[in-house]
């Protein structure tokens, strides 16, 4: 029998008895839609997190005084003084991977303005910071390399600064205690939101010249961190080894000796979240790939139900010319046949479901052409090996045992 | 009313041009022995028949006589254990079972007592059955399907469901469908098993009919007024032919018809 005769058999029998082949078909379709939508949801997340990843900064490194292992880095901070603004200077004419460098130190203050007081971070830093971090302004503009030489009392706010010092007044052009310096508001930050990498709010933050905060107030030249950037993402690996063996050689470290400065490469974290989103999707694909598994099985079962059921059915085929391979793709094309419509059904659950959550989570969803590919392979598989045995059994069946099954 | 009967050629039923006194089935000392593990079951014991072509055949005998074992092998649903089986000459009794069903498919139509139609599947679908097994396209497939409903007197209820149809009826689409693939043979089962009286004589009437065109039939029953619409009555008994004779004052079944009174439906 051809293919096409055998296909609309496999249809009209399935659309006899369309109840029990539709909730055969939900196994399919809900194993489907599931690992559709958790593949989605995994693939979202990553996306997130590479997201967030990026808001740190472009191709960010950070070099951080004093040597800590990773993960501890705070721990070592300002534990050694050797980092200075020549390492700076030094660095972007020696490390070609480099395509810029902020120095920062950093201390915390009570931060006053008329009848508000707020206690925050004190970043002092050049204005480059700003473009290595990809921090726009909501308001204002960042202080000049002209503040930095004369270590001018002037302050760049976060949002969350902002909120609980001047709520919904402008803050631009008023004046703000640090500790008792009055410094000069001159420009508002965009809200960044939570740092995934170092889990603190970076709108909580005041950015003044790194020479006002080094002189005036925590008196120390040496710096406690550098933010590099690389010239790409790609270049970071190398900018993180040059940054390493020019500090090692400007610090006059010998070999045997640890460094007392920390390099942390944002590319190697987004690569590490990466590989932790990879491994959550791959789990909830699995969980997903259970209830297919689930689903196939059910197939298998009604299959196998119909077998018997139909058991006159294939001995009159059987009798009237059809061949033991006849009547085994005929069940088996039915088989597939409800596990495609069911993957079919289950692509748009799947990417239905996905296009929910996005809407309502606000959990950006990716949708996967080869997880949907995977699906329907799968799907497809799925008949194939479950309908098999089922399909065996009806071809095996004795055409005169068959005729006469009551 | 008895059903309305298409007038074909004798070709186009028997789809042979040979004569008449061809032998279409021939066996020799047909042996079939069911092995059960511990014991054997002898269900025949050595038959040898010939059947010419336009005979109409009927076989009886009680249960466990063997005559079902005989009209599965004959039909190639079963092999025998030993012994000969020509059908239209050629030996089938060693083919493999690819080989049988192509035979079932091209050679033999069967007509069972319970129809075995496919339910929720049209008359014509029904009809169709056979050709799907066989290498005939769309257009050909439906015209001779048409063509056997006709033949049958449904010529106008090609469309109609199983369960919109009579038992005689059904068996006719029955008779249909085993007449599709024009075989040499047909084997029909007790066909009237299931049917009233009248339709029973209703359903002879067309299986003497289909004779008349020079079709070839076998057909198992234990009714003796159902033999008496054949021409030969074979007996079966412990698994060996006891009696093989023609009957002579033969019924006609569109002439007893007359007689029975119009039941309505």
């Amino acid at each position: 029998m051809d293919l096409l005769s055998t296909l609309r058999m496999a249809l009209r029998a399935l659309a006899r008895n369309k109840l029990r082949s539709t909730l055969t078909m939900l196994g399919i379709i809900i194993g489907v839609g599931a690992v559709i939508a958790m593949v989605g949801i995994g693939q979202g997340a990553d996306q997130t997190v590479q997201r967030q990843i990026a808001n740190l900064g472009s191709n960010l490194l950070f070099v951080s005084s004093g040597s800590t292992n990773f993960g501890g880095i705070r721990l070592g901070w300002g534990a050694t003084k050797t980092l200075v603004r020549e390492d700076i200077t030094a660095m972007l004419k020696e490390c070609p991977a480099v395509s810029a460098a902020a120095p920062g130190t950093q201390t915390s203050s009570q931060v006053v303005y008329e009848n508000d007081n707020w206690g925050t971070r004190i970043t002092g830093t050049t204005p480059e910071y700003f473009d290595i971090r990809t921090w726009p302004f909501m308001s204002g503009a960042a202080f000049t390399d002209d503040d930095v030489d004369t270590a001018a009392n002037v302050a760049v706010i976060g949002d969350t600064v902002r909120k609980n010092l001047f709520a919904t007044t402008e803050a631009v052009g008023k004046t703000i205690r640090i500790g008792n310096l009055p410094f000069i508001v001159v420009g508002v930050l965009v809200a960044k939101g939570q740092s995934p990498a170092m889990s603190e709010d970076q709108d909580d933050a005041i950015i003044i010249p790194l020479t006002t905060l080094q002189k005036k107030i925590t008196g120390q030249p040496w710096l406690r961190f550098v933010m590099v950037s690389a010239r790409s993402r790609s270049a970071s690996y190398a900018a993180q080894q040059q940054i390493e063996a020019l500090l090692r050689d400007r610090h006059r470290i010998r070999p045997e000796q640890a460094d007392d400065f920390t390099v942390r490469n944002l590319a190697d974290m987004a690569d590490l979240a990466s590989e932790a989103s990879k491994v959550m999707t791959g789990l909830l694909a699995s969980i997903a790939g259970v209830s297919l598994l689930v689903g196939g099985i059910g197939i298998m079962n009604i299959m196998l139900v119909s077998v018997t059921e139909r058991t006159r059915e294939i001995g009159v085929r059987l009798a009237v010319g059809a061949t033991e391979g006849d009547v085994q793709r005929q069940f088996l094309i039915e088989a597939i046949v409800m596990s495609l419509i069911g993957g079919a059904v289950g692509i748009v659950v799947g990417v239905g479901a996905s296009l929910l959550i996005a809407a309502t989570a606000e959990w950006p969803i990716l949708i996967s052409g080869p997880a949907i590919g995977g699906a329907v392979a799968v799907a497809m598989a799925i008949g194939i090996f479950f309908g098999y045995y089922p399909a065996q059994k009806a071809a095996r069946l004795n055409p005169i045992e068959a005729l006469r099954y009551e | 009313m008895g059903p309305q009967i298409n007038p074909l050629t004798v070709a186009e039923v028997a789809g042979q041009e040979s004569s008449r006194d061809e032998i279409v089935i021939q066996v020799n000392d047909l042996h079939k022995v069911y092995d059960l593990g511990e014991t054997q079951v002898h269900a025949l014991r050595g038959v040898s028949l010939a059947i010419r072509r336009g005979e109409f055949v009927s076989i009886m005998g009680a249960s466990g006589s063997g005559k079902s074992t005989f009209m599965n092998i004959l039909g190639c649903l079963d092999k025998p254990t030993s012994g000969q089986y020509l059908l239209e000459g050629a030996d089938v009794s060693g083919l493999e079972k690819k080989q049988l069903a192509g035979i079932r498919n091209r050679k033999i139509g069967f007509v069972f007592q319970g129809f075995n139609l496919l339910a929720r599947t049209t008359a014509l679908e029904n009809t169709e059955l056979p050709t799907l097994y066989s290498r005939i396209d769309k257009a050909e497939r439906h015209r001779r399907a048409v063509e056997a409903l006709t033949m049958v007197g449904l010529g106008d209820r090609i469309n109609h469901f199983p369960s919109q149809l009579s038992g005689g009826q059904q068996q006719r689409v029955a008779i249909a469908r085993a007449l599709v693939n024009r075989p040499s043979i047909l084997l029909a089962d007790e066909p009237t098993g299931n049917l009233d009286s009248r339709t029973s004589v209703e359903v002879m009437e067309i299986v003497q009919s289909l004779n008349d065109k020079g079709l070839t039939i076998v057909l198992v029953t234990h009714e003796h007024d159902i033999a008496q619409f054949t021409k030969r009555s074979i007996v079966f008994r412990d698994g060996k032919i006891r009696r093989d004779e023609a009957i002579f004052n033969r019924a006609n079944a569109a002439d007893v018809l007359k007689t029975m009174p119009v039941l309505e439906d």
